[in-house]
């Protein structure tokens, strides 16, 4: 591959070789204060190549690869190269991943504890976590967070942070300082504008947290709690994880032991103030 | 170790030699992790340098590919048990193939081995028997394409292939072990009848049918894809069983040359420890080991030429020219592009 970057999120480390100049050149500027893998040797790769040596240069178009893939991936134009490379790494987590049993989460830590956010895309998991992470909670990652069988604990996944449409102003408004991405416009999902976790997060990407509460959080709705039980709580991270069938025993006993653990709460909300005020109200009595 | 890796010979000389790996540096390593997943062999690579001094970074993918393969053995294991389950009623003999026969009798060829499918041999004439029983206990049909699934069922040694619609697992419901429009034909009533047993209700080949069986699957049948998993295969078996009586057998089966190639490819690759008289020099054998290795440092195929060249030889030594042109012509139509 002509160009080549290589960084760690969290424990994981990737290595993402690209046809075009462009796509790492946006990564190593986002990423630039992230580490390099451990030892050199990145737990996944990611290839961003041209389907067609011509769609190198004439409509280039970039496909995305790697050590999994999904067969009939669509590719993105060079202008969404960022994205590409995000949904690369993503996808390598998702059909790759078996040492921590992913959930499909948002997450964030204070006091050395985790609250794990998880729900149906449009949820807001993305922008409560860049919300509470304006609000001096660490973030630990907004698209998947990691549970560790070996010891119960959350890992961070610190990525870029994905915002999408109305979340975008909303975000950049409580976090006048942050730094973003360019935006994308036009991409599959809409309008898509990257944030970089704050350097606390990056700092401690590494350091694992105790989780204390699982939130299902719903936007749009009128303000309302609900306590989840840990046989709902259970069902619904098997469906929001990509590896429970994989892991096998370990991500049965790893789940069971989590929700028998620590409490689920729903929460409705209309809006992201009155969110931020419930998850702190529920965490105060925790 | 410096350099940019150019082919698979980096993996090849880490089963062969696992203390070879002790050289690498951050981006050998990286390059062999890569080859070892794309060709499914990183299952059998953790277990080949498990216990040595390797990077912490390496020795955490290594032992995820390790918990990965244990899980894939016990799924390969429990589809095993519910196709003896789904077929019982019909007295025929379940005989696993490949990668769930080497697990099921504990073979070293399985440790570590990915299992994709599972495989099952059961004899021609009953083998409308087995698909109905298939298809009562939930399993149905993949490819509901019209062309493929008459191309399967005329002229394949296989049925067309099927998945459980509960556990999404596939099978392959063979009566031989190369297409019968092959110039070769293997003595299929012959492979069941030396078929050993290796658990209730279960049968695997006879050590020498294997080993024919890895061989016309490489060198007789397909374009060499996966290759060195199978090669490896090969290794394993010969290093527990020998090549006693592979010979007679090989020709019984019209294997012989497949065979002969299989071995001095093994040795070559692997240095598997192969007779004297399996040594020959072939002009070919270089253009093989070509094909073998073709993947780069970031484990992408590579050598699209030879490839291409393999894929049309593949098809050439399955069926005659004009039925060839036929299925080549129709499956194109069809938007297929090797």
């Amino acid at each position: 591959m002509r160009h080549v970057t290589q960084l760690r999120i969290g424990p994981i480390g990737f290595r993402i070789g690209c046809d075009w100049r462009a796509p790492i050149a946006a990564l190593d500027a986002l990423y630039r204060d992230y580490p390099a893998p451990e030892d050199g040797i990145p737990d996944f790769n990611v290839h961003l190549f041209a389907a067609r040596p011509w769609r190198r240069v004439l409509r280039p178009s970039v496909q995305i690869g790697g050590d999994f893939v999904i067969p009939d991936a669509a590719p993105l134009p060079l202008a969404q190269g960022l994205l590409a490379a995000e949904m690369g790494m993503n996808l390598q987590m998702a059909l790759g991943q078996r040492r921590y049993v992913l959930l499909h989460a948002s997450a964030v830590e204070r006091d050395g504890r985790a609250l794990v956010m998880t729900g149906a895309s449009g949820a807001g998991k993305s922008t409560l976590a860049a919300l509470l992470m304006a609000r001096g909670w660490r973030l630990m990652g907004d698209e998947f967070a990691l549970l560790d069988p070996a010891t119960g604990h959350i890992l961070g996944f610190p990525r870029l942070i994905s915002l999408k449409n109305q979340a975008i102003p909303v975000v950049e408004a409580a976090l006048p300082d942050g730094r973003f991405g360019p935006v994308l416009v036009g991409t599959p999902k809409g309008i898509i504008r990257h944030l970089v976790p704050d350097a606390r997060a990056i700092a401690a990407m590494a350091t694992p947290a105790a989780p204390a509460l699982i939130l299902f959080p719903g936007f749009g709705f009128e303000a309302a709690v609900r306590t989840v039980y840990p046989s709902e709580t259970f069902v619904r991270l098997t469906q929001a994880s990509t590896n429970y069938v994989a892991m096998g025993e370990r991500g049965f006993d790893a789940l069971t032991g989590l929700v028998q653990s620590v409490p689920a709460r729903a929460i409705d909300y209309p809006d992201g103030e009155s969110a931020i005020a419930m998850i702190e109200r529920i965490w105060a009595g925790l | 170790m410096g350099g940019a890796v150019n082919d698979a010979a980096i993996l090849a000389r880490a089963l062969r030699d696992p203390h070879a790996v002790l050289a690498l540096d951050g981006a050998g390593w990286t390059a062999l992790l890569a080859i070892a997943r794309a060709e499914q062999l990183i299952g059998t690579l953790a277990h080949r340098v498990e216990g040595l001094p390797i990077p912490p970074a390496a020795a955490r993918v290594l032992s995820d590919a390790r918990a990965s393969a244990e899980q894939g053995r016990l799924v390969a294991l429990w589809e095993a048990e519910m196709a003896r389950r789904a077929l019982a009623g019909t007295g025929l003999p379940v005989i696993l193939l490949k990668g769930t026969a080497f697990v099921a009798a504990g073979l070293s060829a399985g440790v570590g081995r990915a299992i994709g499918d599972l495989d099952i041999l059961v004899p021609r004439d009953r083998i409308e028997d087995a698909e109905a029983a298939l298809f009562a206990a939930g399993w149905e049909w993949v490819k509901p394409n019209a062309y493929d699934d008459a191309y399967y069922r005329r002229w394949m040694h296989e049925l067309p292939p099927m998945i459980h619609r509960e556990r999404d697992r596939m099978i392959d419901v063979h009566h031989t072990i190369l297409p019968p429009t092959a110039r070769i034909t293997p003595d299929a009533a012959g492979l069941i009848g030396d078929s050993v047993v290796v658990g209730e209700g279960l049968r695997m080949l006879s050590p020498a049918d294997m080993l024919c069986h890895a061989a016309a699957h490489l060198f007789a049948d397909g374009d060499l894809a996966g290759g060195m998993r199978n090669l490896w295969d090969i290794h394993c078996l010969i290093g527990e069983f020998g090549t006693d009586g592979l010979e007679a057998r090989a020709a019984h089966h019209g294997l012989g040359r497949a065979v002969a190639r299989a071995l001095r490819m093994t040795e070559a690759l692997y240095g598997t420890p192969i007779p004297d008289r399996w040594r020959e020099w072939d002009l070919a054998d270089p253009l093989y080991r070509r094909r073998l290795l073709a993947r780069d440092g970031w484990g992408r195929p590579t050598r699209r030429l030879t490839r291409l060249g393999f894929f049309m030889r593949s098809h050439a030594i399955r069926m005659p020219p004009a039925m060839l042109v036929r299925h080549l012509w129709t499956k194109w139509r069809m938007g297929h592009r090797p």
